[in-house]
């Protein structure tokens, strides 16, 4: 009994609480899930050992942490369950006829005596409670008429549904960590991928094939701030198309199949692919090469070109490409040339003259791939926990008592109001309550 | 005129707010705590205004999409301070107690000057990751659940003088400045009400976050030193919920658990961003 009077106990809320408050800071001061080398830059061997072994590196994981929040729960469920009964009786039984000392005990009260009979007066108080209150219900007894109305009865549930809302969120939890996954993959344009990867490194077959149309990057006129990450993504199951050139953005994932895709990060895919141009000194006629780093061309006088090296940004001068020209039985020269600057290699006066028309970047999208079924339970627990809270802060259950008593030929009328929260604002509420009895039995 | 102009004006509505509302404790004058109200709701209305022609504004940068105005931390602050004077004239309005301002509108004062004086208030298009409707519902209940949280703190320090003034007197009542405080009680009952405002909104706060994250980046939860911080916020004032209706933790303790919690508060909105990393970098 006693063990079960801690559990319940108000005391072990609060320490719970205040436990998980200041244990929360450790996660939030150490990194997290660092390598091992990672903390022994930071900590002696000594030390590390230490904390590895208080699960200190993946904290919010560890045994002790859960068992807080296990211990958390408990101690929410046995509360619960030992002041719901009561409370479940209140709403579902009200006491109907309270005994003189329940009703002398609460604090908003007031009492009249009038002329008349029960039977004339029970009639009025009825309309009386029924246009400034509640319908009441009506119990005779031989003390006398017990008329009873209440207001906002299931606002007593509120701490309850509060408290189920945080088990149902952790149970949500629970769902997604057993079904669920999160996973990753990078996709080049143009590419197609029908499974994605865990952080482990394990793969996870998708059921259907993902192809990455095309990625873009904008950013806002004369900045470097990007604007938006944008992946096109088409989705085939069995050779059928499902999702056609759907854009994807950071916030505006795709669902497919109950696994969605996140934009999360990009990156080149390959090396920039160059076009060169090159003209023969002297005429007009150009000839265009698309080529890469290490690619080679032939130009019709047997003089090879190779691609040597790109950068989109040579010093100050832009995009510029190095070439290796190597004419047939001579030694290969190395020409410079820029896309910002075509006329550049007039100065070299060699046979042709060079530019870097153009380039493209190949990209790769990287998508983060997840799948919760428990995100749902989740919200819905949110929603509870809100509603909850909302009930159990600014509604009160308000009750009140009319008896009407025969009494030397007159009948003694007496108002008893009482609310379960907020004392302050109800008294105020009776002040106006007792005004409306006044004038109805003056 | 510019936001920039108006939340200067504000700066010193709010200075001379604060200041009338001290003075109105030293002069024991209702004409002075009068006025100091009228000020503030002045600055307040100000304030409105310039964060309104400050949203305008947004539109009118080159390539600007439009934002509501709580991307970086100078517009974070020019909201908070807002929020602070709304909780604040809003239960100023319903208790009528005015002694309180003079431990509240430091706050909001505190912030608009930091804001002016020393925070980059450049108008910058928002990064993909924030190009969300999200960030203004999540930002909005946030903000609003802190700056409850400065009104309970304001007041909770009023406690703390009144009641250690009292016990030093030996149960005599305070004279002095202390006497146009509420009473004890209307303090706890007023630093209950303030968090009982702020709890939920803080809630919803956490809860708009996650489910942007979730939208964003498809985890809800991932432990993020901002999210971490928010969540012992939360347990802070969870505990303080429970503490009330708990013999012996009403009055003094939980006054102290609500400055605690204000602090926490307090190092959630700024320490974790100044001091921690994670991904509420206010776009840097």
């Amino acid at each position: 009994m006693a063990l079960w009077d801690f559990f319940c106990s108000l005391k072990l809320s609060i320490f719970t609480l205040i436990m998980l408050a200041v244990t929360s800071i450790i996660g939030t001061v150490l990194q997290q899930n660092q390598t091992k080398e990672q903390y022994l830059h930071v900590f002696s061997p000594k030390t590390y050992a230490i904390l590895d072994k208080l699960q200190m590196f993946d904290m919010y994981h560890s045994t002790w942490f859960i068992g807080l929040l296990v211990l958390f729960c408990i101690n929410l469920i046995c509360c619960s369950i030992k002041r719901l009964p009561r409370v479940w009786k209140i709403v579902t039984k009200p006491t109907l006829v309270p005994s003189k000392a329940v009703l002398e005990a609460f604090p908003n009260t007031v009492e009249r005596t009038v002329r008349g009979s029960l039977s004339e007066i029970r009639p009025r108080m009825e309309t009386f409670a029924k246009d400034n209150f509640a319908a009441t219900r009506c119990t005779e007894t031989e003390e006398g008429i017990y008329l009873y109305a209440e207001k906002n009865k299931y606002a007593r549930f509120g701490v309850y549904v509060t408290h189920l809302s945080i088990l149902i969120i952790f149970t949500g939890a629970i769902i997604g960590n057993i079904f669920g996954y999160k996973a990753y993959v990078n996709i080049p344009e143009g590419g197609s991928i029908d499974r994605v990867w865990l952080r482990s490194g394990e793969p996870v077959d998708l059921g259907f094939k993902v192809t990455c149309d095309a990625f873009s990057v904008s950013y806002y006129p004369n900045s470097q701030r990007p604007k938006e990450y944008k992946s096109i993504l088409t989705i085939e199951e069995n050779g059928e198309v499902v999702v056609d050139k759907r854009p994807i953005i950071v916030n505006d994932p795709l669902t497919h199949n109950g696994i969605t895709f996140y934009q999360s990060n990009f990156g080149p895919a390959g090396s920039e692919i160059m076009t060169i141009k090159v003209k023969l000194r002297g005429e007009d006629k150009a000839q265009a090469f698309t080529l890469r780093i290490g690619e080679q061309a032939q130009l019709p006088d047997g003089t090879s070109l190779t691609a040597a090296d790109f950068t989109t940004s040579y010093r100050n001068f832009g995009p510029a490409a190095r070439l290796n020209v190597k004419k047939q039985g001579e030694a290969a020269t190395s020409v410079i040339v820029f896309k910002n600057f075509p006329e550049f290699d007039q100065q070299r006066k060699g046979t042709y003259l060079l530019s870097l028309e153009d380039f493209t970047q190949r990209y790769y999208t990287g998508l983060q791939a997840t799948k919760d079924p428990g995100v749902w339970v989740v919200w819905l627990g949110c929603t509870m926990l809100v509603v909850g809270s909302l009930i159990a802060f600014f509604v009160s259950h308000r009750r009140m008592w009319i008896v009407l008593r025969e009494k030397d030929g007159k009948v003694q009328v007496r108002l008893v109001g009482t609310a379960h929260r907020n004392q302050p604002a109800y008294e105020l509420y009776f002040d106006k309550l007792k005004e409306a009895f006044n004038k109805h039995l003056a | 005129m510019t936001s920039g102009s108006f939340f200067n004006l504000v700066t010193i509505g709010y200075f001379a707010a604060m200041v009338l509302f001290i003075a109105f404790l030293a002069t024991k004058s209702f004409g002075v705590a009068r006025l100091a109200t009228w000020v503030a709701s002045i600055g307040f209305v100000l304030q409105t205004i310039g964060i309104g022609l400050r949203w305008y504004e947004t539109y009118q940068i080159p390539g600007g999409a439009g934002y509501a105005p709580m991307s970086n931390l100078y517009e974070s602050v020019v909201f908070f301070s807002w929020t602070i004077l709304l909780i604040y004239l809003l239960i100023e309005w319903k208790y009528k107690q005015k002694a309180v301002g003079a431990f509240v509108l430091p706050f909001a004062f505190l912030g608009m000057s930091w804001a002016q004086l020393s925070l980059d208030s450049t108008i910058a298009p928002l990064v993909p990751a924030l190009q969300s409707n999200w960030l203004t519902y999540h930002v909005i209940t946030c903000f609003l659940g802190y700056a409850a949280f400065a009104v309970a703190c304001g007041v909770s320090i009023m406690y703390l003088i009144k009641v250690g003034r009292e016990e030093n007197e030996r149960g005599s009542k305070a004279g002095g400045v202390l006497s146009l405080f509420p009473s004890a009680k209307i303090l706890d009952d007023l630093n209950y009400k303030a968090i009982m405002i702020g709890f939920p909104l803080l809630s919803i706060g956490i809860i708009t976050g996650a489910a942007w994250a979730n939208y964003a980046w498809g985890t809800y939860w991932s432990w993020d030193p901002k999210e971490t911080w928010s969540l012992i916020v939360w347990f802070i004032y969870a505990a303080f919920l429970h503490a009330r209706i708990t013999r012996g933790w009403a009055g003094r303790r939980a006054a102290i658990l609500s400055i605690i919690g204000f602090l926490a508060t307090i190092f959630c909105y700024l320490g974790v961003n100044l001091l921690l990393s994670g991904l509420h970098s206010y776009g840097s």
